[in-house]
């Protein structure tokens, strides 16, 4: 099993910091990652080996925690823990920060672009959800705040085409807008394999979600990311035990009670927690990954013979 | 990440007269532990004494002098690498509680080699907020941006700082 995931690479991306997230161009062509170091990264390839293209180093006064790319690949934003969201204009290989949005009051958790281009949404340790509207001047305005949480919120997600979310096990943490995830602290303390992996859908005239296969019994820590390849199919999990895992739904399984098998599990795939994993969009089995050892890693997948 | 009330000197203490506990000695030195050729796994022990001279916020005590680390509470294996650590508040409504537990996570983080995870927690039913002050010691993201706060690391230092 553990020759379907093969290392192409890893890179010290942040070194002596931790990286917390990696995010692929639309194209493909670029990994972006961030870190506890106040920096993002943009890497690429040249010949076999992955380099670092441009560091954007002037924006945050504290730790990057997620970007996102814009749907065009011509923008990516960057949450903080500095309360800021910075948007960056490409050019070239250059990064140009063109705008900081201000208005949570602490962390910055996360960004996201919807698939239009013309709306980012934001969230924050302060509870509360910003969407911001794009104008052709590249001019941002907040056009909702959403304070329907109790919690920080974690993660935000805007709905893509897809029917099937991927979401993990968080008490209490669901919205109905939005946030159709919200990833990280499926922490239940009580058993070790509180950790699971839930997949919901949510069908025809019935707007409320329904878990049709719970994943349970293989993480004995936190699962800090989950990712689904949409070229193939494939689940890829980040887990603070150092592991990777996939899975993948198994042939002839029924759609409304799918079931999925494990079909890759690399126990020390980083040194540290793994917190993130990203499949390449355009590439199939594509997987990178990174850690709070400061590292990305490259790896290619490949469904074993005979599942 | 630590919500109200002042630390340290001033106002009125939350627990005026707490029961002071004896300290433990000195670990006993073996045979096998003088022996450069014997490799000395890290144990309960070991962990006890990185954490019982933490400073406790609001008295001149340390951790171990008021019970609030135990070795009994120290669960470690070396192999797996990995480290658990309860502690006990001096009272229910302890406000100092996470930052308690979040001086004991930092001591681990900077003294232990990276290979382990530990897990710091309250003592099952001795604070009124257990599972709160237990969810923010466990979201690394939130222990991440405490330690950026320069206020709150400072906070940490103190009670982490040898006593003059």
């Amino acid at each position: 099993m553990k020759d379907s995931l093969v290392l192409l690479g890893r890179v010290p991306a942040h070194p002596d910091s931790r990286c917390w997230f990696l995010a692929w161009n639309p194209a493909g062509t670029l990994l972006a990652s961030c870190g506890g170091d106040r920096r993002i990264r943009i890497w690429g390839t040249e010949g076999d080996s992955w380099i670092c293209k441009s560091v954007l180093s002037e924006g945050h006064q504290r730790t990057v925690r997620k970007v996102a790319w814009s749907p065009c690949g011509n923008y990516l934003a960057s949450a903080s823990f500095d309360a800021t969201t910075c948007i960056w204009k490409k050019n070239q290989d250059d990064f140009e920060c063109v705008t900081t949005l201000e208005g949570h009051e602490n962390e910055v958790k996360s960004v996201a672009w919807a698939p239009s281009g013309n709306l980012l949404a934001t969230c924050s340790r302060d509870k509360s959800v910003w969407v911001w509207e794009v104008d052709e001047e590249d001019e941002y305005e907040c056009v909702s705040v959403l304070n329907s949480h109790t919690q920080d919120v974690k993660h935000v997600v805007w709905h893509p085409s897809q029917e099937v979310r991927v979401s993990e096990a968080v008490p209490g943490g669901r919205d109905d807008w939005v946030c159709c995830r919200l990833a990280s602290c499926s922490d239940d303390r009580r058993s070790k394999w509180g950790k699971k992996v839930n997949v919901a859908t949510r069908g025809g005239s019935d707007p409320s979600w329904k878990c049709i296969c719970t994943l349970s019994g293989f993480h004995s820590r936190t699962i800090y990311d989950i990712a689904w390849c949409q070229l193939t199919g494939a689940l890829a999990t980040a887990c603070g035990d150092d592991a990777i895992r996939v899975f993948q739904e198994d042939p002839n399984s029924d759609p409304q009670q799918p079931t999925f098998s494990l079909t890759a599990h690399l126990h020390q795939a980083h040194s540290q927690d793994v917190n993130c994993v990203a499949w390449n969009p355009k590439e199939p089995g594509l997987l990178a990954s990174c850690s709070d050892d400061g590292e990305v890693a490259f790896w290619k997948y490949q469904r074993p013979e005979g599942l | 990440m630590v919500g109200g009330g002042g630390v340290g000197g001033g106002g009125l203490l939350e627990n005026a007269n707490p029961l002071i506990y004896q300290r433990s000695g000195e670990r006993p030195v073996t045979a096998g532990e003088e022996d450069e050729q014997v490799p000395d796994s890290i144990d309960a022990r070991e962990i006890f004494d990185l954490i019982r001279s933490i400073n406790d916020p609001e008295h001149p005590l340390t951790l171990e002098e008021l019970n609030v680390v135990e070795q009994v509470r120290v669960q470690v294996s070396d192999p797996e690498s990995t480290v658990a650590v309860a502690f006990t508040p001096t009272i229910p409504h302890c406000s100092m509680a996470t930052l308690i537990g979040l001086s004991i996570k930092v001591k681990l983080l900077r003294s232990l080699p990276q290979r382990f995870k530990m897990d710091v927690h309250i003592t099952p039913g001795t604070h009124a907020s257990e599972h709160a002050v237990n969810k923010q010691l466990a979201d690394k993201e939130r222990v991440a941006a405490a330690l950026e706060n320069t206020h709150l690391l400072e906070v940490v230092n103190q009670c982490l700082s040898a006593r003059p």
